[in-house]
């Protein structure tokens, strides 16, 4: 099959397989920010936004995001200017082995876009669906805490 | 207090924003073009003999290249244990083998042009076993008709106990003293048999190797190891492909705890490229991880203890059989590990016996996960202590206080007992295991819940537990590190180590090392780290070896350095070396008060006179093996009704000398308790009455997420060990070998009952529960 997404803002043209997964494409593609953990849906380290909700990319068949918006880590900020939960991840100490922070990373994005100001609980409810077998969560949850608070003081 | 600039402080992880922006490149991120894919055949059955393989119709499949299977590969007998060399595991594996031992073994290989072909061509293949009887017992294994799992020429590389003829892949046994005068001398006796479960490292990231060739025909391979030179030198013994051919790249690594200890993909990956001279690579999935990868040993602990009436242990045997599964990875030094980083604890102890077996089974393999052994010693040793405090009616952290090692102090253990041999007799200079036992308490808020039986609600009983554990700092006398380092003509240098960050953030700590010795900002340190081409030997990244062992040989590297850069200054001033010192960027002539920026002294060694690049090289080994120890308290609710425990909060108090980054130090206790936690409550391989695993997915072998996890504290109780860099001891495994013997401790605390078996699920519980209600 032919198809074209748009990822982070950019139109990607992919031919592929009609079995194949968001994630075997966008793996291909060279989007190697999308880390494969478990192909189950259960790890959430594949997780990206697609048309601004999370999903687990392994679940999703490409043939059914064609044309869509997709954005993954490197859609929310770069080295050179991250994004405020990036930042917060780094300065909290959350990334350890930094599989799972891509994941964790959008996982963030998409409860602080709903909710600027969660409390521990929904943190942690926000996560339910990304796994880390690093840190023990607590500066991962650290880290939401932190850029909830700088995103509202910027806005 | 000292005066560092860079030790204790928790600088960012050189990477952390690489890692967090999607940058950085993990193994199965590098893009190989036209590279074979890979994928392998598993046995169905425990344990038979391949009668036939019919590989005729896979072969016809579009894209395929290649299938092997015992018949077209080399016969070499070896160990995938990532270990120094000659290993201590026995050479009892082969790349493929006539014989399957375990649901999950190996039985052929397809190589495809694309990975579609290849799981085609695999359905195809056709394999006629003929059944053998399967072992999943160890005492039956054991036993005087017991079939033979291991038949060939299998065998150790080193002098140990090894008799595959009746299963036995190790044995160790030490003692001291007088056991049977101990035991007839006790008032009481304490015995009981802890059993502990296969579970799963379950770093997120799978295991993945891949294989290609530089422009001048060399072969590289860039692996999720955790034991780069360990990979190359296995790689080159199996295939006989010369070492120097072999260049092993370990990019970022997802995880390993163990894991990734062994050499398993890496030979299979280089053997399809080097016959096609192609490049190719192999990931494997979650089911494979959990079932063919290894995983932590499944033990039984039997452990005897006689005691006086005022808690005085006048006897301790600690028996301990280990299921090694169907190879012997890591069986006589995860064994040895259990009494060897257990029984020195409670040093006073005059009449000790350790004994250990290790026996083939066919199951899934265990290997090396982080607490090694220790984790399984620990769940039966703190039990019982937890247990003879009470009989002898003394709050347990009095006890513990009492009778643990302190500074100054030694045990025969030591000295008996090593890594599968005998070990390195030392005295603790470094132990604040009291201050963690008096810290930890009172974050945990013993004195107001110990003995309470608090109830939140009509059938929901609090308590709390304590653990205590120490663990090593690296294995003495076996491992080595080396590290180098250049000086750039600005004062930056580039710093380059075998060691092994798996996402520990050992590539950081190291630099602080370096940046403390030299006086330089962090960023100025280039870190580049386990690359056979480019870096220095290490030993990799486990034992818990880097910061004590691979931190020393940065520590001796960077004081080189600092000589050189003095020594240039001396000449560039004309004064005595003896008058200058070195502080933040430059050296100063204490006597005129002249001073030369690092920069200044750099330019002139690299262009003015007497040119030469001011670097260094260093390595280091340690004659001992000093402990972190640790303190590590739970509070639990059981549910009397279910058997349902949850664990409101868990505390621990780590003394691992100096931390070097505390924010990585937490980060490691952290993760440890987690890890820890699941082994206590939830995570354990099921198996179908033929040796199946039939959990083999994140749904149905239940890791702790974010919502389910407790409140964690951990407090780092500082001290400072003179033989580790700028005080340092480990930290990497002492945490996870608390959280299974404190939550059982806090479980007997709320409710009365011990639980001696592992994971303590809500069926167990709740048995025990009823059978305390009934009797």
């Amino acid at each position: 099959m032919d198809g074209e997404f748009i990822v982070n803002g950019e139109r990607l043209k992919v031919s592929f397989r009609p079995a194949a997964t968001l994630l075997d494409i966008l793996r291909r593609e060279g989007h190697t920010e999308v880390k494969e953990g478990c192909r189950e849906g259960q790890c959430g380290s594949c997780v990206i936004l697609l048309k601004g909700r999370l999903v687990n990319s392994c679940q999703v068949l490409a043939a059914s995001a064609m044309g869509k918006e997709i954005t993954t880590v490197k859609g929310l900020g770069s080295l050179h200017a991250p994004h405020p939960i990036q930042t917060a991840f780094v300065e909290a100490g959350a990334v350890q082995c930094g599989f799972c922070t891509p994941g964790m990373i959008l996982a963030s994005y998409s409860l602080l876009k709903k909710n600027q100001n969660p409390d521990e609980e929904e943190i942690r409810k926000a996560l339910d669906g990304n796994l880390c077998r690093c840190t023990g969560y607590v500066k991962i949850v650290d880290a939401i805490k932190l850029a909830a608070r700088r995103m509202r003081t910027d806005e | 207090m000292n005066n560092y600039s860079h030790i204790g402080k928790s600088i960012q992880k050189i990477d952390s924003l690489a890692l967090a922006t999607g940058g950085e490149k993990f193994a199965d991120d590098f893009l190989l073009e036209q590279a074979l894919q890979v994928v392998l055949l598993y046995s169905p059955v425990a344990h038979a003999e391949i009668v036939d393989i019919d590989t005729s119709r896979a072969e016809k499949v579009p894209g395929v290249v290649d299938i092997l299977t015992y018949r077209n590969v080399p016969r070499v007998l070896h160990s995938t244990a990532g270990q120094g060399y000659p290993e201590p595991s026995p050479y009892d594996a082969l790349l493929f083998d006539r014989r399957v031992r375990f649901v999950g073994d190996r039985v052929a290989l397809v190589a495809a042009r694309s990975e579609e072909s290849a799981r085609e061509a695999l359905e195809k293949i056709r394999v006629e076993y003929r059944p053998l009887e399967p072992l999943f017992d160890m005492k039956e294994a054991m036993g005087e008709d017991a079939p033979r799992i291991h038949v060939d020429d299998e065998h150790a590389k080193i002098p140990t106990v090894y008799e595959p003829k009746r299963n036995l892949c190790a044995e160790v046994k030490i003692g001291f003293g007088d056991l049977d005068g101990g035991f007839a001398e006790a008032d009481y006796i304490e015995e009981h048999t802890y059993r502990t479960q296969m579970v799963s490292h379950c770093a997120i990231e799978l295991h993945t190797a891949c294989a290609c060739f530089d422009e001048r025909g060399r072969l590289l391979i860039i692996s999720s190891t955790q034991v780069p030179f360990h990979v190359r030198r296995i790689t080159s013994h199996v295939l006989g492909i010369p070492l120097w051919m072999i260049r092993v790249i370990k990019p970022r690594i997802g995880g390993g705890f163990g894991g990734k200890q062994e050499v398993i993909l890496e030979p299979l990956v280089a053997f399809v490229a080097w016959k096609h001279r192609s490049p190719c690579r192999i990931v494997i999935s979650r089911k494979e991880v959990f079932v063919s990868s290894r995983t932590r040993h499944a033990m039984h602990i039997r452990l005897k203890t006689g005691m006086m009436k005022d808690g005085t242990i006048t006897a301790l045997r600690m028996e301990g059989l280990l299921d090694s599964g169907a190879y012997g990875t890591h069986a006589l030094t995860v064994l040895s590990n259990v009494g060897a980083k257990v029984l020195p604890l409670f040093n006073k102890i005059e009449n000790m016996e350790f004994h250990g077996q290790s026996v083939y089974t066919t199951l899934p393999v265990g290997g090396a996960f982080r607490g090694y052994g220790a984790t399984q010693g620990y769940f039966a040793f703190n039990q019982q202590i937890d247990m003879i405090a009470r009989r002898s009616g003394q709050d347990v952290l009095e006890y513990i206080k009492r009778w643990h090692i302190k500074d100054g102090e030694t045990s025969g253990v030591f000295r008996a007992l090593g890594e599968g041999k005998e070990g390195v007799s030392q005295t603790i200079m470094s132990c604040r295991l009291s201050e963690c036992v008096d810290q930890g308490a009172a974050a945990i808020g013993w004195s107001e819940k110990r003995g309470k039986r608090i109830r939140r609600a009509p059938d929901v009983v609090m308590g709390v537990g304590v653990a205590v554990a120490m663990q090593g700092s690296g294995i003495p006398k076996i491992d080595m590190a080396s590290a180098s380092m250049k000086m750039n003509e600005d004062g930056s240098l580039n710093l380059f180590v075998g060691a092994t960050d798996i996402g520990t953030g050992s590539d950081t700590i190291l630099a602080q090392i370096a940046a403390e010795v030299l006086k330089v900002p962090e960023e100025k340190i280039i870190v580049l780290s386990s690359d056979t081409d480019l870096t220095p030997f290490d030993t990799g990244a486990y034992a818990s070896s880097t910061t004590y062992i691979s931190g020393r040989a940065v520590y001796k590297c960077a004081i080189e350095i600092r000589r050189q850069l003095l020594e240039t200054a001396s000449r560039m001033l004309d004064v005595e070396m003896e008058s200058l010192s070195l502080e933040e960027g430059r050296v100063v002539d204490r006597k005129s008060g002249r001073t030369l920026t690092c920069e200044e002294i750099a330019y002139y060694a690299t262009y003015t006179e007497n040119q030469f690049q001011i670097q260094a090289s260093a390595s280091h080994t340690a004659d001992q093996s000093p402990p972190p120890f640790i303190a590590q308290f739970a509070e639990v609710e059981v549910d009397l009704k279910t058997g349902r425990v949850t664990v409101n909060e868990f505390v621990s108090a780590v003394d691992c000398g100096q931390p070097i980054n505390p924010q990585l130090v937490e980060g490691q206790v952290e993760g440890s308790v987690l890890q820890g936690l699941g082994y206590a409550l939830t995570e354990e391989y099921v198996f179908d009455s033929k040796g199946k695993m039939v959990n083999s997915r994140f749904w149905d072998y239940k890791l702790f997420g974010a919502p389910d996890t407790p409140r964690m504290r951990t407090i780092i109780v500082g001290s400072r060990e003179d033989s580790g860099p700028f005080g340092a001891k480990s930290v990497g495994e002492i945490a996870i070998n608390g959280p299974a013997p404190a939550v059982a401790n806090a479980i007997f605390d709320a409710a009365g009952i011990r639980l001696y078996e592992l994971p303590m699920t809500p069926e167990r519980v709740w048995r025990k529960l009823r059978e305390a209600v009934s009797s």
